[in-house]
């Protein structure tokens, strides 16, 4: 892990709301996190919890009726949040690269792989022809691609699920870029092949210096892969920190409860520990803290006011009023 | 799916979109026509007891010669033009609408058939269907009425047999989306029978897209059966709707005599124009793809 | 003790483009009619007990929802024996199975497509039961309110629609249908994949719950080790339509044997840091269906593979303590080497 004077990605207080139909969704409600340059973080939580959405609000990607209510996100010093669509677009791809869980949604299947990677170079570099059909051809090979330069000339749908998410990330790692945020990269894949998948994502943006945020539900996957790890739980961050502190001592409830309701095959239990309840409805949160409906430990506070990420341990910090000791069980 | 929901929300929508609501307002102004107009109107332009020949081809009330007693002016037998438009409108809306329930119900039934159970079934309907689809609707129906002869029921067997291929192959291809999804096996394992299966599960879940194919066919129904019933196919003399009244005047349109045929016209296209702009709208609002 | 369900030998294949314009093709110069089979299932033998959870896993396509489905008799199995509680259902017509669907039920993957959108949920839970039993109209609401209660609903759930419900909720709702009729084995394909871990929790925790109170034999499908480490009694692993490896939970977890079952064991990831390297990693894809490899199913993709298997197809054999597995190396096992 690098450790610079600024970070590259300094987020604040983002808010994201959906003005809908049925009443304002507040998907993200007030993130703040920092990134390093190299710094690998994993942004995890539940449906609902808001993760792909601050993904998607890094990127400026929020179409009506969403909107980015308030907040700032400084990428490298320069503010992002709500800056005008022609930066951002200058911005996407050569700076901040994204990967789709669906690499079918961002491939577009009546062009050529080919085709798709040189306008990627020629929109974001200055390379000619020759040069750029090169970067190409290595690219694809790097991501473990047969055969690159014949593959150039084949469209999305002639490649397997697995194949086509490396095409995704030799596109997204072609110009560069020094922020890619991954949205379930390897959730549609098997588990053989996300572990491919993962290992190649590991290597190619060790190796190219790059920062990444990996959107997942998935926390295995974030233990094997991610340097820090904030978890999102209603829109809001209710942990981050180093990911074996968090892990291996959670200090947040919600945390403690989606790390022991995942079955550990080295501990069987006869029963998981479970998180009770369901995720409120996030038109109408309630007073307070959000998870306090399903938490053991909530007291008359836990309604009244809404805790703050406050610093527990060396770099961890978590917004519960009763935060847990090490070792102990919510 | 989210009916309540749903409901709401079109209520929502609906009541900003100005060409959803102009359609609404001239329907349902075609509508009051046809159930109170014949009470508001003193002739029954049918009882041949109380035309007047005297009385033939006067004007609408506003042009020199018109007489108050007929707002619209009157026809050849001294028929009043507007109780003459109404009770042809509903002969009209009445053969419109009766073909498309008739059209959708054997439609819908075929195109369940031809999804759920597939294999020769399918090929039989679907092929009928095609070859169906490979003549021009106006003349399967000229056709027809040609060989039956004129008559109410005989024009509501050929637009049906010229309207039920779109449900079928709606609801077919509905049903064949239907038919894979997870409720139905479930249904299945539940031990429901085939026909259960289709009555309760698979048709419910088909039907909203006949909602938007069903209004607009309303309308090219009306326009069939006018043009049928100009050509003199169509409805009987003793029956006459908009389509046979435009015929009537028509022999005498270039004589100046044109309020015979011009309003029992403009009739037809505001009826067939309210609907176009509902269907439309329900297009919009039902059609998952463009949400 | 008879077994709740024995299958023998279970196969599936499934015609691609049935429609006969679609099948004809010119092959020099003359027209022929070609089918393209898919075998997605390829002769698949197991047995559950009274009250033993039995977990198929494997990727996607290896036919672990195949079986399920074809066991549930939504497909018609191409051939095979599926026997119930003694009595073989794999050739009975729909109305033939009538009495036996109140001993088999079953729990769906996606909680949102397994429920009719525009049925109340006090209509989708007696739904089993009206097919299949004479009961009274009051007797179906007394038991479907039992039904609910028992899956941690309660009765005024009863009158809504599914929409309004969450995931988890859906899922109860599920499993609530499959209970009505007292099944003595319910099919669970792939019951908690589609929900987020927290609930997924409650789902197995109930699962269990409902196994321990009615004496349920489950045919557990999943991709997930760690849910099938923790609900299965035991466990058959699936590649490609083909029964690779079966073996108790613990036995299998401990000592894999097929390749194949060592790699996923090696590739799935875990929360748990302190885990040595991967044992075999997995290179390439799996092959498609519709042209099998000769032989060994997994030899494409095998790090130990040799001539042998591409010529012959190695056979499930019994390796003693229960464990089961299709592998050539069991006859060589000085080429087992890393």
């Amino acid at each position: 892990m690098t450790t610079e004077m600024q970070p590259l990605l300094r987020v604040r207080e983002l808010r994201t709301w959906f003005h809908t139909f049925s009443g304002i969704v507040k998907a993200v409600n007030g993130v703040s996190f920092d990134l390093a340059a190299g710094e690998v973080m994993g942004l995890v939580g539940e449906s609902g919890g808001g993760k792909s959405v601050v993904g998607y609000s890094l990127l400026g990607l929020i179409d009506p009726p969403g909107k980015i209510e308030s907040g700032s996100i400084l990428f490298d010093g320069e503010e992002l949040a709500n800056a005008p669509e022609r930066r951002l677009r200058e911005i996407r791809g050569r700076e901040i690269a994204m990967i789709f869980q669906d690499p079918m949604t961002s491939l577009n299947p009546v062009h050529t792989v080919g085709r798709q990677m040189d306008e990627m170079l020629r929109l974001h570099t200055e390379l000619d022809k020759k040069a750029r059909r090169q970067r190409c051809v290595e690219m694809l090979e790097s991501v473990g691609i047969a055969r690159a330069e014949e593959r150039l000339e084949s469209y999305p749908h002639q490649f397997s699920g697995g194949m086509r998410q490396r095409v995704v990330i030799a596109i997204a790692l072609l110009a560069k870029p020094r922020l890619i945020i991954a949205d379930e990269p390897t959730t549609a894949l098997d588990v053989t092949i996300q572990a491919q998948i993962l290992r190649l994502m590991r290597r190619e943006i060790r190796q190219q210096g790059a920062s990444l945020i990996l959107v997942t539900h998935d926390l295995a996957v974030v233990a094997e892969m991610v340097d820090k790890i904030t978890v999102l739980y209603c829109g809001r961050v209710v942990e981050t920190g180093p990911v074996r502190q968090v892990l291996e001592a959670p200090a947040h409830p919600y945390t403690r409860g989606l790390i022991d309701s995942i079955p550990d095959p080295a501990h069987r239990l006869p029963r998981l520990r479970q998180i009770p309840g369901t995720v409120p409805d996030i038109r109408a949160l309630p007073k307070g803290c959000a998870f306090r409906a399903r938490c053991s430990g909530a007291a008359a506070i836990c309604s009244e006011v809404e805790p703050s990420l406050v610093a527990r341990a060396e770099g961890q910090s978590a917004a519960c009023h009763f935060p847990l000791v090490s070792g102990e069980t919510a | 799916m989210m009916t309540r929901i749903l409901a709401t929300q079109i209520a929502f929508n609906w009541r900003r979109n100005l060409s959803a609501i102009s359609g609404t307002v001239i329907l349902l102004a075609c509508l009051f026509m046809v159930a109170v107009g014949p009470s508001l109107v003193a002739q029954n332009p049918y009882d041949v007891m109380q035309l007047n020949l005297l009385d033939s081809y006067l004007p609408p009330v506003w042009l020199e010669g018109g007489n108050p007693n007929y707002l619209l002016g009157t026809d050849g037998q001294g028929r009043d033009v507007l109780a003459a438009v109404i009770y042809g409108t509903r002969i009209s809306a009445l053969i419109g609408l009766s073909a498309t329930l008739l059209s959708c119900v054997i439609g819908t039934f075929l195109g369940l058939m031809a999804g759920y159970f597939g294999g020769w079934i399918d090929a039989l309907i679907m092929r009928v269907a095609d070859i169906q689809l490979s003549f021009p609707s106006m003349l399967i129906a000229l056709f027809l009425m040609s060989a039956f002869g004129t008559g109410i029921d005989k024009i509501l067997i050929s637009l049906t047999a010229v309207g039920w291929v779109v449900y079928a192959r709606t609801v077919r291809g509905s049903t064949l989306g239907e038919r894979q999804r997870e409720y139905v096996q479930a249904a299945r394992v539940a031990g429901l029978r085939d026909a259960a299966i289709i009555w309760r599960h698979i048709l419910p879940n088909v039907m909203t897209p006949l909602i938007v194919v069903a209004t607009v066919q309303v309308g090219t129904f009306i326009l069939i059966e006018a043009s049928l019933s100009f050509l003199g196919v169509g409805v009987p003399v003793t029956q006459p709707s908009l389509g046979l009244l435009i015929k009537n005047g028509f022999d005498v349109l270039f004589s100046g005599l044109w309020w015979t045929s011009l309003f029992p016209g403009l009739m037809i296209m505001a009826m067939v124009f309210g609907i176009n702009l509902l269907g439309d709208f329900l297009r919009d609002e039902l059609n998952p793809r463009l949400k | 003790m008879t077994a709740m369900l024995e299958v023998q030998d279970l196969r599936q294949e499934f015609r691609l483009n049935p429609g006969l314009l679609d099948r004809i093709s010119m092959k020099g110069g003359r027209l022929h009619l070609q089918d393209r089979i898919v075998s997605a299932v390829s002769g698949v033998s197991f047995s559950i007990a009274k009250r033993e959870v039995l977990a198929l896993v494997g990727e996607s396509g290896c036919g672990k929802s195949t079986v399920a489905k074809a066991i549930a008799r939504i497909y018609r199995p191409t051939a095979g024996n599926i026997r119930l509680d003694g009595q073989d259902i794999a050739s009975l017509s729909q109305a033939e199975l009538l009495p036996y669907r109140s001993k088999m039920q079953m729990i769906f993957q996606d909680p949102f497509a397994s429920l009719d959108p525009r049925q109340k949920v006090r209509d989708i839970v007696a739904e089993p039961l009206r097919a299949q039993s004479g009961l009274a109209s009051g007797e179906v609401a007394e038991r479907v309110a039992a039904l609910l209660a028992k899956v941690g609903l309660n009765t005024e759930h009863a009158g809504r629609y599914p929409h309004q419900f969450s995931g988890g909720q859906r899922q109860r709702i599920g499993i609530a249908r499959a209970l009505s009729v007292n099944p003595g084995l319910i099919i669970a394909d792939e019951p908690v994949s589609a929900l987020d871990v927290s609930v997924q929790a409650q789902i197995l925790n109930l699962m269990m719950d409902l196994r321990d109170e009615f004496g349920l034999a489950y045919l557990f499908i999943s991709h997930d080790l760690s849910v099938v480490h923790h609900i299965a009694d035991r466990i058959g692993v699936m590649y490609l339509g083909f029964l690779v490896e079966t073996a108790p939970r613990d036995r299998l977890f401990a000592m894999p044997r097929h390749p194949y079952t060592r790699a996923l064991l090696s590739a799935a990831p875990s929360i748990n840091p302190t885990r040595s390297r991967p044992e075999i990693e997995l290179q390439g894809e799996v092959p498609s269906a519709l042209a099998l490899p000769s032989g060994c199913c997994f030899r494409t993709r095998c790090p130990y593979a040799w001539d042998r298997c591409a010529q012959e197809r190695p056979a499930l054999r019994d390796m003693g303590d229960g464990q089961s597995v299709a592998c050539h190396l069991t006859d060589e096992p000085q080429r087992d080497m890393p």
